[in-house]
């Protein structure tokens, strides 16, 4: 492909820097506006990984880390496509996760809540997409947990997902949901986002026909990343 | 009504959280889970150019240090090439050009040592399509042409992700010691306040012979340094 820029990022969907419902954006926001700048060399490019990189149980949270038997809580396959605003697959991806065990217990040694360690269960995965976008991870279904921020704040269920894209400017963390969790419209985090559709974005769809049954139960989550220009006008249309 | 555009949206963000080195970076986290973590080693061995070491701190709105945070490092060679299909040419075996270092937990600092990147080539070579084509025969945009095609003087591209902080926030590391390219760079020379450009400048220091250059990030209030929306 033709070297391109990206779409610009809809700031009206995405969190802005400042939330004070969510206390620790208050002392981390920047007070100025962001400048503007138009995609270089620098931003349209971006990391590339291998499988070399990896290894194949890298994505299999219920193997990776166990020790004397498979960790304890629900068993769930989590899967989707990375694609972009143009509805095209990104491939070869690096798509991270990361997330506290099926009782809300993160494996950090700055976790300090009550809830046990699984001594079968580290809590991180990270995966390439195929030739079609696709991804899949094997896990446990996290717990809610506390947090310090309000009194009586409690995090919905959630995964953490790093994803990289082509270019450095496709470079996404958030976190993702599950359908029909309670806590999730209370949650200062998930408020953070403006945009009542860009939260329903985040909340993964339990998926029988991704089901394994008397197995794993399935959640499907697809993620967007940023769209390409196409070049237009030209003999040849590229990418479309 | 009018028709639907059919794009999908973006993905919202949502902050990286407080244990995203468990992700990101299990040993940190103390614990061993993959054969070889992601983003220790930038530059590697065959990489020319000069050797450098990159330091600094994140502060908070109270100055205090942010010692949860999770930066990324994107940079071209010392030619100049990015370690991508479209990064302007070949790197040498080894060169990635990516990095990813978090913070000491008890001081807050964090440091990785790569090679000085080389110039890079101008931006508006990449306008395409209807703007591409606008831009190269509308008089009203000749003017502009030193601004699109001047090189772009030597950085490094940041991310930096931490709690507290809902949307990955860009910026870039320039060198204190390429003053004339600086100068002419077409990136800082968008800044209208010209006191702020600083902030995006490391300080060079020598430690046991070996460069070292010195960028602290300021989130917010004195000082604060420049974000860009990329």
């Amino acid at each position: 492909m033709k070297p391109a820029e990206f779409y610009q990022r809809d700031r009206r969907l995405q969190p802005p820097a400042l939330t004070p419902d969510y206390k620790t954006s208050v002392a981390r926001s920047p007070r100025y506006s962001m400048i503007s700048l138009q995609n270089s060399l620098s931003e349209i490019t971006g990391p590339v990984f291998g499988h070399s990189d990896i290894d194949p149980i890298d994505n299999d949270l219920i193997k990776n880390y166990a020790k004397d038997g498979d960790p304890v809580g629900e068993r769930i396959i989590v899967h989707g496509r990375v694609l972009d605003e143009n509805a095209r697959p990104v491939p070869n991806t690096m798509v991270e996760i990361w997330q506290a065990n099926a009782g809300g217990r993160y494996r950090h040694k700055k976790d300090t809540y009550l809830a046990p360690i699984d001594p079968n269960f580290g809590g991180c995965g990270r995966t390439l997409t195929d030739e079609n976008g696709y991804y899949f991870f094997r896990t446990i279904k996290p717990g809610a947990y506390p947090w310090r921020n309000w009194v009586n704040n409690w995090r919905p269920a959630h995964i953490h997902v790093s994803v990289f894209g082509t270019g450095f400017v496709q470079r996404l963390i958030t976190q993702l949901y599950f359908e029909g969790d309670p806590l999730i419209p209370i949650c200062p985090i998930v408020k953070t986002i403006p945009d009542p559709d860009a939260i329903q974005q985040l909340i993964a769809k339990l998926d029988m026909n991704a089901t394994i049954p008397l197995d794993s139960i399935a959640y499907k989550f697809d993620i967007v990343l940023r769209g390409r220009r196409s070049t237009l006008f030209e003999n040849r249309l590229e990418g479309n | 009504m009018e028709q639907k555009l059919d794009y999908l949206r973006e993905t919202a963000s949502q902050t990286a959280g407080p244990y995203v080195h468990i992700g990101l970076a299990p040993g940190a986290a103390g614990f061993d889970i993959y054969r070889q973590e992601l983003g220790w080693d930038i530059a590697g061995p065959n990489a020319g150019g000069e050797r450098i070491r990159v330091e600094g701190l994140v502060m908070d709105g109270m100055g205090s240090p942010v010692k949860d945070v999770l930066l990324e490092v994107w940079q071209a060679n010392s030619k100049g090439i990015y370690a991508h299909p479209e990064g302007g040419g070949e790197v040498e075996d080894g060169f990635r050009g990516w990095g990813r270092v978090i913070t000491d937990f008890e001081t807050g600092e964090w440091g990785f040592d790569t090679v000085k990147p080389g110039p890079i080539v101008p931006r508006g070579k990449l306008t395409s399509g209807v703007a591409r084509k606008v831009q190269d025969t509308h008089p009203d945009w000749q003017g502009r042409s030193s601004e699109r095609f001047a090189p772009m003087a030597p950085h490094l591209n940041l991310w930096i992700v931490a709690r507290g902080i809902n949307i990955g926030l860009n910026t870039r590391m320039y060198f204190e010691d390429e003053a004339e390219a600086n100068a002419s760079d077409p990136v800082l020379n968008l800044i209208e306040w010209e006191n702020r450009r600083a902030t995006l400048i490391a300080k060079r220091q020598e430690r046991d012979g070996k460069p070292v250059y010195r960028f602290d990030i300021r989130l917010q209030g004195e000082n604060e340094t420049v974000f860009f929306d990329i």
